[in-house]
């Protein structure tokens, strides 16, 4: 902690001296001005006299499970009574720093400040019921909500101790348990939302409701960029049910409604007049040859060891390509606001609750304080609602109304009017010695940076994000890694595992081609790029080939890969690092009528400490199943500026009859957790295109694989 | 606007809205029965799914009209209290993620087992292929079906 965090620790317990809680609590819209950014990780916690624990969530929850997850991290050091667990959803706030639930950092990020700020009331809890007894803290242990003292046989609530415990000072460094104590963390523990996702009483963005509450769609104009020119709202006015219809911005027009019906009938009728603009000519085509075209570019290095131009050997080359890709949450875009005059009330299904506080304020002409953003639980995310687009709308729309309001978007303005996954071209070429080892290996991504179109600042012409998503494991002495940014007039957002998927495509294939050029098992050849014991230092990460060597040898021996597959199946294997976390895939197909069939995909992950290894399955599940989606089908496109795709019809996702046997295997850890909701996305495709040159021998190049 | 009673988890409720107006919103903004969601309203996704006489059916594509004098179901009117066999298996094999599909899940496989209270695989994965799941539940959904089936939840 540091010697800010360790103040307002104690502030806040200072809040909670009423006398009738031990509470770091907090309402959620802060009492600090914004801009402070301090780090109070106590205000996670409160416990009621009745002994009732409430966790403070800062995260989102998008179906990855930190309403579970981060609860049982503070729990455990607490000693909590799990079924006395609690959770609250933090808004927008300035109490827990950064909020953004992204880049699988939510455990990563919230490890340490949840395990202190339980190891810190568990210490206070204990000194109370020591003063009380008049023994010492040490003869005093914890379990399940109770302190305990044995030799004298006698044991106390903490909702009992809320008071007096209160009144301690905080500890500035509480003891934290040994992993080998761990009664909840590393045990599979169900999920707090479930049974409330089975009864429909699950409330999601786009459940909230208000008295009065109107409901909004917003026409945009279909190209790209383009704004509106003039509009004809006469039919619309004669929707039953239509209140308003108002310009929003340049480039939207807004129908409320008393009903979401009316809206959309409203919609249906309202004419506009668009002013296309520039990009009114655009196709997938021309984005695509910028990407080729710039491909020569001055670029920037991200990794390099050695010097690949001066080695020699046999001299092997490809081109991969990647395509634009939609989120496609199922839950589409929407947002409640209520603009009040000096204050604006939203509940947003948000990953960035405080990107929308800021926003927002900026578009109504408020303070950021004067803005209180709710989090209600998101119908996935998958980096869409990293996005605030849809929160300003709203926020736009009730000012102009001066009426609460929920804007709505349809799956067709999701597919439509999005932000997509940029589109990448990876030139790779390596040297091989006489024995096919590989002694040099050259990367360069093509792709237009997210980051920048947006305007945040980059480093050095780095998209941030690669820092994250480009690391390159495998020991060749000579290496390059290097990034160039073309222009893109595509709106551009981050997907799940964002350019990690991209590399990993463009990585994996490459090597498998190396390894059957070398006449070598795909396996062998990436467990002798790993041999050596070494630590890698990417950025931020400092990268260790023998984890990524031991998660290969789990798969190995899991998928069976000494074995020969079954008859008629195919297999290929890829492995990728991203998040911290090493990922590697088996993947086992059939040919069916000339298209691949994939039966079986076996995945092994090292992410460090595993909090729930429920949820670790379903998010091992849901991130081959997102990857599959991908690989076989996902694409947008653009003709005369406009994206192509409108619904799951032209956007197909993967479907229960499509689903092979996935099996999951996690390396036992102690090291701290790292993410896991990206990193076993970015291996799938590529151990699926391996499978596929295993059965066919044509090798695929640009995704996605089925494209009639 | 024309008024049509509905007949909606057991209860008569008369509602003033236009004819062609989809179950889906009625449901939702009428009546407050948010649990049923809208995915993609075109009949492709499954998240709107309801019982229309036993029958699962996209609300989002079925105008009011048509769902008037037909025994309407949500999954808030598929048990009391969660106690669905299809809802208790669904909790015990933890399935949901961001849980918002699920709705027109469990309604989908309830409507299966109504009628095959015994479904074979295949007849379970025709059954719930119209249902998409973005977070990618697929799994758990069918071990939770089975478990429904084998401790004689089908047929209810």
């Amino acid at each position: 902690m540091s010697p800010i965090s360790r103040r307002q620790f104690l502030a806040a317990g200072a809040l909670a001296g009423t006398g009738l809680v031990l509470a770091f609590y907090v309402p959620h819209h802060g009492l600090h001005p914004v801009g402070e950014q301090i780090f109070t990780p106590n205000a996670y916690l409160h416990i009621a006299p009745d002994g009732k624990v409430t966790v403070v969530v800062a995260r989102s929850e998008m179906g990855q499970g930190v309403r579970t997850a981060l609860p049982m991290i503070l729990a455990e050091e607490l000693d909590a009574d799990w079924t006395q667990i609690a959770i609250e959803q933090a808004g927008a706030s300035t109490l827990f720093g950064d909020q953004t639930t992204g880049g699988s950092a939510s455990v990563r990020t919230t490890w340490d400040p949840m395990r202190q700020a339980g190891a810190a009331a568990r210490e206070m809890l204990v000194s109370a019921a020591a003063q009380q007894w008049n023994v010492p803290v040490t003869e005093c242990s914890t379990e399940k909500g109770f302190v305990i003292h044995a030799t004298s046989n006698r044991r106390t609530s903490y909702g009992d101790l809320v008071g007096h415990a209160a009144k301690l000072p905080v500890p500035k460094e509480p003891r934290l348990k040994a992993a080998s104590a761990y009664t909840l963390i590393g045990k599979s523990t169900p999920r707090l939302d479930t049974p409330s996702k089975t009864n429909g009483s699950a409330e999601f963005g786009i459940d909230f409701r208000m008295p009065g509450m109107k409901y909004a769609f917003l026409a945009r104009c279909p190209v790209i960029g383009g704004k509106v020119a003039s509009f004809d709202d006469t039919e619309v006015r004669k929707v039953p049910g239509v209140t308003y219809v108002t310009k929003v911005g340049d480039s939207a027009v807004a129908v409320a409604a008393d009903s979401v019906f009316a809206a959309l009938q409203g919609r249906k009728a309202l004419k506009v007049t668009w002013d296309d603009g520039p990009n009114k000519d655009l196709n997938t085509a021309a984005i695509f040859d910028v990407l080729r075209r710039t491909a020569n570019d001055k670029s920037v290095a991200l990794q390099t060891a050695g010097d690949v131009s001066t080695a020699k050997g046999r001299h092997i080359e490809a081109a991969y390509e990647t395509p634009m890709l939609a989120h496609a949450p199922m839950e589409p875009e929407n947002c409640f606001a209520h603009y009040l005059g000096t204050s604006c009330e939203v509940w947003a299904p948000t990953q960035v609750p405080q990107d929308v506080r800021d926003s927002v304020a900026t578009a109504v002409g408020l303070k950021p304080e004067a803005v209180h953003v709710n989090v209600t639980l998101l119908g996935g995310g998958f980096g869409r609602r990293l996005e605030h687009d849809y929160a300003v709308e709203a926020a736009l729309v009730s000012k102009a109304i001066n009426a609460p309001v929920k804007v709505m978007w349809t799956r067709d303005d999701d597919m439509r009017f999005s932000t997509y996954r940029p589109p990448s071209v990876h030139h790779l070429s390596a040297m091989l010695d006489a024995q096919g080892w590989p002694i040099a290996f050259s990367h360069r991504l093509i792709s237009p940076t997210i980051s920048g179109q947006k305007g945040q600042p980059g480093d050095g012409g780095i998209d941030p994000d690669l820092k994250d998503e480009a690391s390159f494991l495998y020991l060749i002495p000579n290496l390059s890694v290097e990034y160039v940014a073309p222009p893109c007039a595509v709106p551009l957002g981050w997907l799940r595992s964002v350019y990690a998927a991209q590399m990993a495509f463009a990585n994996e294939s490459f090597l498998d081609e190396l390894a059957i050029a070398a006449g070598k098992d795909p396996l062998q050849y990436r467990l002798h790029l790993l041999a050596e014991d070494k630590e890698i230092t990417y950025f931020d990460t400092k990268w260790r080939t023998d984890r990524l060597r031991g998660v290969l040898h789990l798969l190995a021996e899991k998928s069976n890969w000494e074995k020969p597959v079954a008859a008629g199946r195919h297999r290929g294997i890829a492995a990728f690092g991203c998040f911290g976390t090493y990922a590697a895939e088996v993947v086992e197909i059939t040919m069916q009528g000339g298209d691949p069939h994939v039966e079986r995909v076996v995945v092994a992950v090292d992410c460090g400490q595993v909090i729930n290894p429920n949820i670790l399955e379903q998010q091992l599940h849901s991130a081959v199943i997102f990857g599959l989606s991908a690989a076989l089908r996902g694409q947008i496109t653009v003709e005369h500026g406009q994206i192509q795709q409108s619904n799951f019809d032209t956007y197909p996702i993967l479907r229960m009859n499509e689903v092979p046997a996935i099996e999951t295997y996690f390396v036992e850890s102690h090291e701290a957790p790292t993410g896991i909701g990206e990193p076993p996305v970015p291996p799938l495709a590529p151990a699926l295109c391996n499978a596929i040159y295993a059965a066919t021998k044509k090798r695929i190049r640009s995704l996605p694989i089925l494209t009639g | 606007m024309s008024e049509i009673t509905l007949r909606v988890n057991g209860s008569a409720r008369k509602i003033d809205v236009p004819a062609d107006t989809p179950l889906l919103w009625v449901l939702r903004d009428t009546l407050d029965l948010t649990g049923t969601k809208y995915g993609c309203g075109a009949g492709i996704c499954g998240a709107c799914t309801v019982h229309l006489d036993g029958e699962a059916a996209r609300s989002c594509v079925t105008p009011v009209s048509v769902a008037s004098g037909k025994a309407i179901t949500t999954i808030e009117g598929l048990s009391q209290s969660g106690s669905h066999p299809l809802q208790q298996a669904w909790v015990a094999e933890d399935v949901p993620q961001c849980g918002y599909c699920q709705s027109g899940q469990i309604m989908q496989a309830a409507a299966l087992l109504a009628k095959t209270p015994h479904p074979s695989e295949q007849e379970v994965i025709d059954a719930m292929t119209g249902n998409l799941c973005r977070c990618g539940t697929y799994h758990r959904i069918r071990l939770a079906i089975q478990r429904a089936v084998s401790t004689g939840g089908g047929g209810r």
